[in-house]
């Protein structure tokens, strides 16, 4: 973590290994992942940027209408949309958050052994049980 | 193998100097910025010459040679498509929200170019090696569902709102499966770093990827399709089904807009199969050449297949699409969790015939139950 990690070894070849690639410290890795997201966002607007010199503005009535195919637009796009999309996203969240447990209990599998194997299984199978439910009642069916 | 750490080196000898001259923290952020502007360069490179090589084998696959005129070999293809989507007007509808229609594309790239931070391009070529790697994938790649929405939405036409309904529909339906089916491999490495992943699927001739096992094959599957409905690529490409949404959720943008919402979906579809690579295919590992050329073909080799699925497979329908992710790939990504979990409780040759032998069975019980319905044969009493 300090400059001397980086000193070149004088006897001639450089021994910098992947593994032992400086800066692996927390700060060094989000201090990097936060510089980056500002990077990326100048990196995505600059194009935004130039074209608004570059490309011509030529405004007009009909270039400003939604794209309806060539006819006039009939009633605002702005509507309720069916409940489908709401009980497939409650779906989502149920599945999410089960994720979220899996997840660190993974990591730790091969250390906790069978007792969290088994529990892990009740766990999966009441969620998978609410699938099933889910499935038997029609929920999944798009219409 | 001198090649192999020759960018490192690089960077550790610019480094080097860098600490001779100027203080600690100098040197910290020199670091920092070479890494992120090498990422920021090649995640445009990659996606424009992604877009050539899409034409390229479309092209073949029917039997055209593709873009030939612009350079050798329409080599220089991309750079005039570049300079076109400057030039283009770029057209807001009148009743849009202008500044979501704005933000929409900005907020699509940054977190596409934000996956490549943890993508293992070699030996010890992670830009950020973080230790909750593939966590951080999950949570930043989920994040692309929300652009797409803004920009549907913000457009106030009605099939950029009924793609957006449908991207958002089919993002989070496919996103369970594909987070459920890297677990396996996170049981099977006791990390979430995607460095230490690979590095655990080394040596065995190759035969340690963790795509020889069959929980591992069955969890590469169930990802890749994922993937691909992910980046909302053909067969799964309905949210901008062309041939009844126009251009679904991006109808109403042109310009540099538009080029935005394009280089997102290629570097996504990019970093998805990289992912892929290292997650199953056991990343930089492999014999004689460097690191990152083993990278790079295997992730080209996942790219080619994705090119080559849209050029031979027909679209989706949506009950299909949507059933496909939740009756099929998700219970079988649960199941798949189960199977890794005896793979790794019992003795060597009975893991491999059990779990095989449980793969294959659940694979058919699903096939059977996601049966579609087929009425009685009708029968027409007058016709006779």
């Amino acid at each position: 973590m300090t400059v001397a990690h980086l000193k070149i070894d004088l006897d001639g070849f450089l021994f910098i290994i992947a593994s032992s690639m400086p800066y692996t410290s927390y700060s060094y890795q989000y201090l990097f992942v936060a510089i980056f997201a500002v990077f990326a966002v100048i990196f995505a607007m600059t194009p935004l940027v130039l074209a608004w010199f570059l490309a011509p503005k030529k405004p007009s009535e009909t270039k400003k209408a939604p794209y309806e195919c060539g006819l006039a637009s009939q009633g605002d796009s702005w509507i309720q949309y069916h409940v489908q999309f709401y009980i497939f996203a409650l779906i989502f969240l149920l599945f999410d958050v089960e994720i979220v447990f899996i997840y660190p209990w993974a990591v730790a599998f091969q250390k906790l052994g069978l007792f969290a194997f088994v529990e892990m299984i009740i766990f999966i199978a009441i969620l998978a049980f609410g699938l099933f439910y889910a499935w038997r009642k029609q929920m999944l069916k798009w219409d | 193998m001198i090649f192999d750490p020759v960018f490192i080196r690089l960077k550790a000898l610019f480094l080097d100097l860098c600490a001779r001259f100027f203080p600690e923290w100098v040197v910290m952020l020199a670091s920092i910025v070479i890494s992120a502007v090498v990422i920021l360069v090649m995640g445009p490179v990659i996606m424009m010459y992604l877009t050539l090589l899409e034409r390229k084998l479309l092209g073949r696959i029917q039997n055209r040679y593709g873009p030939n005129r612009v350079g050798i070999w329409g080599l220089l293809q991309p750079v005039a498509d570049g300079i076109k989507m400057f030039i283009k007007e770029d057209i807001v509808p009148a009743h849009a929200d202008k500044i979501i229609h704005l933000l929409a594309p900005v907020v699509t790239v940054v977190p596409s170019l934000m996956v490549f931070l943890v993508v293992p391009f070699g030996n010890g070529m992670t830009a950020v090696n973080l230790n909750i790697g593939i966590l951080y994938f999950v949570a930043i790649s989920s994040i692309t569902t929300i652009p797409i929405f803004m920009g549907s939405w913000a457009s106030r036409n009605k099939f950029s709102v009924l793609g957006g309904m449908r991207a958002a529909a089919q993002m989070i339906s496919y996103e369970a499966p594909m987070t459920l089916a890297i677990v396996p491999v996170i049981m099977a490495s006791q990390t979430l770093a995607t460095a230490t992943i690979v590095e655990s699927q080394g040596g065995g001739f190759g035969m340690n990827w963790f795509i020889f096992t069959p929980w591992g094959l069955l969890g590469f599957i169930i990802y890749f399709f994922c993937a691909i409905a992910e980046c909302n690529r053909p067969p799964f490409d309905l949210p901008e089904a062309e041939s009844e949404l126009i251009a679904g959720f991006h109808t109403e943008y042109s310009g540099m807009k538009f080029a935005l919402f394009y280089m997102a979906e290629y570097m996504n579809a990019f970093t998805l199969s990289a992912i892929a690579v290292t997650l199953f295919l056991g990343g930089w590992q492999g014999p004689f050449l460097p690191s990152w050329i083993w990278f790079f073909g295997k992730t080209f080799l996942l790219v080619c297949v994705m090119i080559w699925f849209r050029g031979t497979f027909l679209r989706f329908r949506v009950d299909h699409l949507m059933g496909f992710a939740w009756k099929f790939l998700l219970p079988l990504s649960l199941i798949n969790i189960l199977i890794a979990g005896l793979w790794f409780l019992t003795p060597a040759i009975a893991a491999w015939a059990l779990t095989a032998g449980l793969v294959v069975a659940s694979f058919f019980v699903f096939v059977k139950l996601n049966k579609t319905f087929v009425p009685e044969k009708r029968t027409y009493v007058l016709a006779d």
